[in-house]
Order: C-alpha cells, then structure tokens, then sequence
C-alpha cells in the first residue's frame, strides 16, 4: 500500500512535467494549428540555461528560474517570426519539417554550448531540499512542490483563456483567423505571442526539472517530446484538458511500469495509446479540425 | 524529328551514360570511393521507397528508422543463427520490415496526417527502446557484431561479394531494381490512386477509394524497402546498431527526399549522392552535421521546395522556352 502510494506520487510529479510541455504543445496546436516537434527542445534549453544561470546567480535560485524560460521564449520569438510565419500557408507536411529542422539544430547547439555529455546539477539547489514522512517514508519536498505547481499552471490557464479579455480574443482567432482579423484583431502579432507563452510554458517545464532530474543530457528533450505526442494522443490535440488527464495518466503509468515491470516500462503506455487509437482515433477530447 | 522526341532520347542517352558511369565507378576509384557509393545506394533504396509514402502518397512519416533496424535485425540474427546465406537473409530483411510497417501503420493509419507523424515517431523510437532493452537477442547497445558476409550461392553458381567492388555491384543492382519497380508502382493504377489520395483525400474516399488501405499498403511497401537497405547496411558494415532505429536515422530519408526533390523518381537517389557528399565534407571540418542537416533543411523549406531535381527541370524548362521564343 505504502509503495503504491508513493509510485503514484511519483508518477503524479513526472506527469507535471509531461503536462508542462504537452500543454504549450497544445496550446501553439490549437490557436496556429502547427505542431511543434521543437518543443521538447525548449524544455531542454529551459532546463540548460536555467542549469547555467542557477551557477551564475548562485544564491538566487528563483531569479535563475524566472530569467531561464524568459531567455528561451527569445529563441521561440525567432523560430515563429523569422521560420514558421513563412510557412503557414504551405502542406502540412512542409511545418512539421520546418519545426523538426529546429530539433536537429538546437539539440546541436545545446552539444555546441554545453558539450555532449551529462551534466549534473549539484544536489540540494533552492531552498525546497529535504523530504517528508508519508505513511512512513521519506517523499522529497520538490516532488511536492511541483505536483502543487502542475494543477496552478492549469487553472491559471483556464482563467486566461476563459475569463479574460486577451483569452477570448486568442479563442476567435483559433476559431476563425480571417473573421478575426476582418474585426481587427492582428492575427500574425497575437500567433507570435500565443507561440511565445507556449514556448515559456515548455521551458518552464525544463527550469523547474533542474532541480529534480538529477542529469541533464541533450537526448533530455526527444523522450518528452514523445511523451508529450503520446498525450496529446490520448488527450486529443487542442485540448487543455486532455493533455492535463493525460500527462497525468501517463506519469502514473510511466512510474508503475518503471516499479513493476523495468524491462517493459514503455509497453503499458504504448498498450494504453493502441487501445485509445482503436476505440477514439481524435482522443479522449479531440475535436475534428479543418 | 520533334523537339520532344529529342529530348526523350537524350534523356535515355543520359541515363545510360550515368549507368555505365555507376558501374565503372568502382574500377576508377579507391576502395573509399566504392565504399561511399554503396552508402549512397543504400541510403537511396531506404529513399526510395520511403519517397513513395512522403511524395506520392503526402504521409510524412517519422519512423522509418524502426523499420530499417527491422530489416537490419532480421539479417544479422538469421546470419548469426539460422545461415549466413545473404539472399534468404535479405529476403527476411524485407519481410521484417514490410511486417514492422504493417503493425505499426495498422495503429497509426487511423489518425489524421498531423496524429500520424507524431504516432511514427513515438513507435519508431518504442523499437528503439525495444531493441536497445532487449539485450540477450539484439545485443542491447553493443548492437549484433560479427555478421559476415558470405558469398551468394545458387547451385553451381557462386557470386563472392566479400570485396567491396562485388558488394557495390550488387548494391548498384538492387538499387536499379528498387527504381524500376517505384517506377512501375508511380504508373500503376495504384501509384496514381496514391497520388490522388495526396492530392484530395476527401475527394478520393468519396470516389470510392479505401483511403486508408491505399495508405497502408503505401506504408508497408516504404517499409519493405527499408528493411531491404537495412538488412544490406548490415551485411555492409558487419554489425546492427540501436541507433538505426533512432529518429535522427529516420529523419534521413526524408532529409534526401527533400533534398533532391519530392515529386520525381529519382529525387531520393540523388539526395542521397547529394547527402552523403555534404556529410563526407562538412564532417572533415566540425562533427556538427546535424546543425548543418537543419539548416539544409530550412532553407529546402524555405526556398528549394523543388529540390535538386525540381530545380534542374526548372532551369531547362527555362532554356526550352528561351529557344522556342527567340
């Protein structure tokens, strides 16, 4: 009982990370309609250069984890404005390739600027080290902190999107680009910065995984990139409340085949996301999108 | 005789001008040279067939890679286990990669184009991880070492490929006959259907099409011949890696794809001279080919959508209209 609860705590803290990255996917999805295969690259670099400024900020954790992701959404502004802009009125097939350009680059960059190897944040960053007692064992704070940290993301997403004035604005565009720019909304500026929130979201994800992974690698970015694909699969693309059950299901499921069966960690979720492409081939919320 | 007529035979006048040039190569050249040219076949077949999902049929897959270790997998246990008879061993290459492609197009085909890119690369990267967990069959990340490359015996006949000129050979053969048959399959009834379901599904499935059998059967075939590339890298280089199955290994044949051009036959096999010539260079100067492989990329995107060969027809369509206009 003890160990399950604590897979599930786990799991339940891993998931906040997958969601973190699934939800500016989801996010950049449903407003542009581009999928980003980069954007497992901006948790990388958030995580890299928040890693960076934590040594160079040395005492001030926090300030290292708010300037970090800020750093990155500059690589997000140049990757819509300069790239992606180009070629929105192109196939489909043509933005994938444009956004996995940018994987190949940056994870390159990150080996250019941080070397190919592991680094390893030194243990006992920020001030949230130590553990708890739960049902008799030891759970670190962070853990905690940062399954308190997914579920704020998401409400405070909820109440931008849904009870703001920016929020419906970003929804008319999403719904219908030319009527919304026939009432005035100017639509390239409003998808540079859906893009750049999105990004900040996924780099956010990075910054606060410094501190809990333990070792950053540049291969760090293409295992949540795929989680985050196999979320918005379970979820539905477009949907924040997908991506939110869904990060959340397959972070459990990810520490109970990791506890439980080591050698086939991948095949439960692999399993879960065949059955849902038989019975939902959209996801759990998908909607059909023109 | 008419202007088209003559350009359809120097066009033929050409290509058999590049096919003896092929096949001299290997007598022309050092053993680095031949080596090279049975990557670029290689790395043509896998392009190739691949072409015939991402060109013809407007799929963009991102796990190829799976299926070519498929292939790769197969040859190098059945070498190490069963015969070391490379034809029974290329054989099952290319059924285990038809075979990978089925299973996972059977899943993936269902979703919509932008759900099957993301499906591919995340079954793609799952036979990754399968392949580099599984230790005591594929050897985990040491790979399958030692497969050797015994000569082609049928009956009294005895072809030995052990020296890399016979290997390039039958390299350059394959090759021509993975060309021949995607050019029987782009004329077919079923290539043009391909080609209709890229242009308009919609359209396609209320003409009655199945759409997503035409789209399997599209998949599987890209993956037979994944496998077959796979299973003759192997045979190649001795040893199957993990990292074929890796996505940065599936991200290649589209990179040559693009590169020479994505609505011709023989764009892939020119990317891949074109790919495989870049990468021998850029890698005497940085080890950083993957950021120059993005930046090719973009500007393809951005720019070159034709690729090598959209670009070469471009310029002659141009001296044509030149001449007929004076």
């Amino acid at each position: 009982m003890q160990s399950i609860v604590h897979v599930v705590l786990a799991g339940l803290s891993n998931g906040m990370f997958i969601w973190l990255v699934a939800s500016g996917l989801t996010l950049i999805f449903g407003v542009l309609g581009v999928l980003n295969f980069a954007h497992g690259s901006f948790y990388m670099l958030g995580a890299y250069v928040s890693f960076s400024l934590v040594r160079a900020l040395s005492p001030h954790f926090y300030l290292a984890m708010l300037f970090g992701p800020l750093v990155v959404c500059l690589a997000g502004w140049a990757v819509e404005r300069w790239f992606l802009r180009a070629v929105y009125r192109l196939e489909l097939p043509y933005q994938l390739l444009l956004t996995f350009a940018f994987v190949l680059i940056f994870d390159n960059l990150v080996k250019i600027v941080w070397g190919a190897g592991a680094l390893h944040p030194p243990p006992g960053l920020g001030p949230l080290e130590g553990s708890v007692e739960i049902l008799g064992r030891k759970f670190p704070i962070y853990s905690l902190f940062v399954i308190a940290v997914g579920p704020l993301v998401a409400l405070a997403l909820w109440a931008l999107l849904e009870r703001t004035w920016i929020g419906r604005i970003v929804r008319a565009a999403a719904s219908d680009r030319e009527m919304a720019a026939a009432l005035g909304v100017r639509v390239p500026a409003l998808f540079t910065g859906v893009f750049i929130f999105g990004t900040w979201l996924g780099a956010v994800g990075g910054a606060l995984a410094v501190p809990y992974v333990g070792v950053l690698t540049p291969g760090m970015g293409e295992s949540i990139i795929i989680e985050a694909f196999i979320v918005a699969v379970l979820g539905g693309l477009g949907s924040l409340k997908g991506a939110f059950l869904g990060a959340l299901v397959i972070g459990v499921l990810n520490a109970f085949g990791t506890r439980f069966f080591p050698a086939f960690d991948m095949a439960l979720i692999f399993l879960l996301m065949a059955a849902v492409l038989l019975v939902r081939p959209r996801g759990l919320f998908g909607v059909a999108r023109s | 005789m008419s202007p088209a007529a003559g350009s359809r035979r120097g066009a033929r006048a050409l290509s058999w001008a590049a096919a003896a040039a092929l096949v001299a190569l290997p007598l022309l050249s050092g053993k680095f040279a031949t080596y090279l040219g049975v990557r670029v076949a290689l790395l043509a077949i896998f392009g190739t067939g691949y072409n015939l999902l991402l060109g013809r049929t407007g799929l963009l897959s991102f796990g190829h890679g799976g299926f070519y270790a498929a292939g790769a997998y197969a040859l190098g246990l059945c070498s190490l286990h069963l015969t070391a008879h490379p034809l029974p061993g290329l054989a099952l290459a290319l059924a285990a990669g038809a075979a990978a492609a089925l299973v996972v197009g059977f899943f993936c085909i269902r979703a919509s184009e932008v759900y099957f890119s993301m499906l591919t690369l995340a079954f793609g990267m799952l036979i990754f991880a399968v392949v580099w967990n599984a230790r005591e069959i594929t050897g985990g990340d040491d790979g399958l070492v030692g497969v050797m490359r015994a000569p082609i015996a049928l009956g009294p006949l005895r072809l030995d490929i052990a020296g890399e000129r016979a290997f390039y050979l039958l390299a350059v053969a394959l090759l021509a006959g993975s060309l021949w048959l995607a050019h029987r399959l782009r004329r077919s009834p079923f290539g043009l259907t391909l080609a209709g379901i890229r242009e308009n599904p919609v359209r396609a499935e209320f003409a009655g099409v199945p759409v997503r059998r035409y789209r399997l059967a599209a998949f599987v075939i890209s993956g037979a011949y994944a496998g077959l590339a796979g299973g003759l890298e192997v045979l190649l280089e001795s040893n199957a890696r993990p990292t074929m199955a890796h996505w940065t290994h599936s991200a290649e044949p589209i990179l040559v794809s693009l590169l020479g051009g994505l609505h011709s036959l023989l764009g892939p096999a020119v990317g891949s001279l074109a790919f495989v010539a870049l990468r021998e260079v850029v890698q005497r100067f940085t080890e950083n080919w993957m950021l120059a492989f993005g930046v090719v990329l973009l500007v393809i995107i951005l720019g070159f959508r034709g690729g090598i060969v959209g670009a070469v027809e471009a310029g002659l369509r141009a001296r044509r209209a030149g001449r007929a206009a004076p």
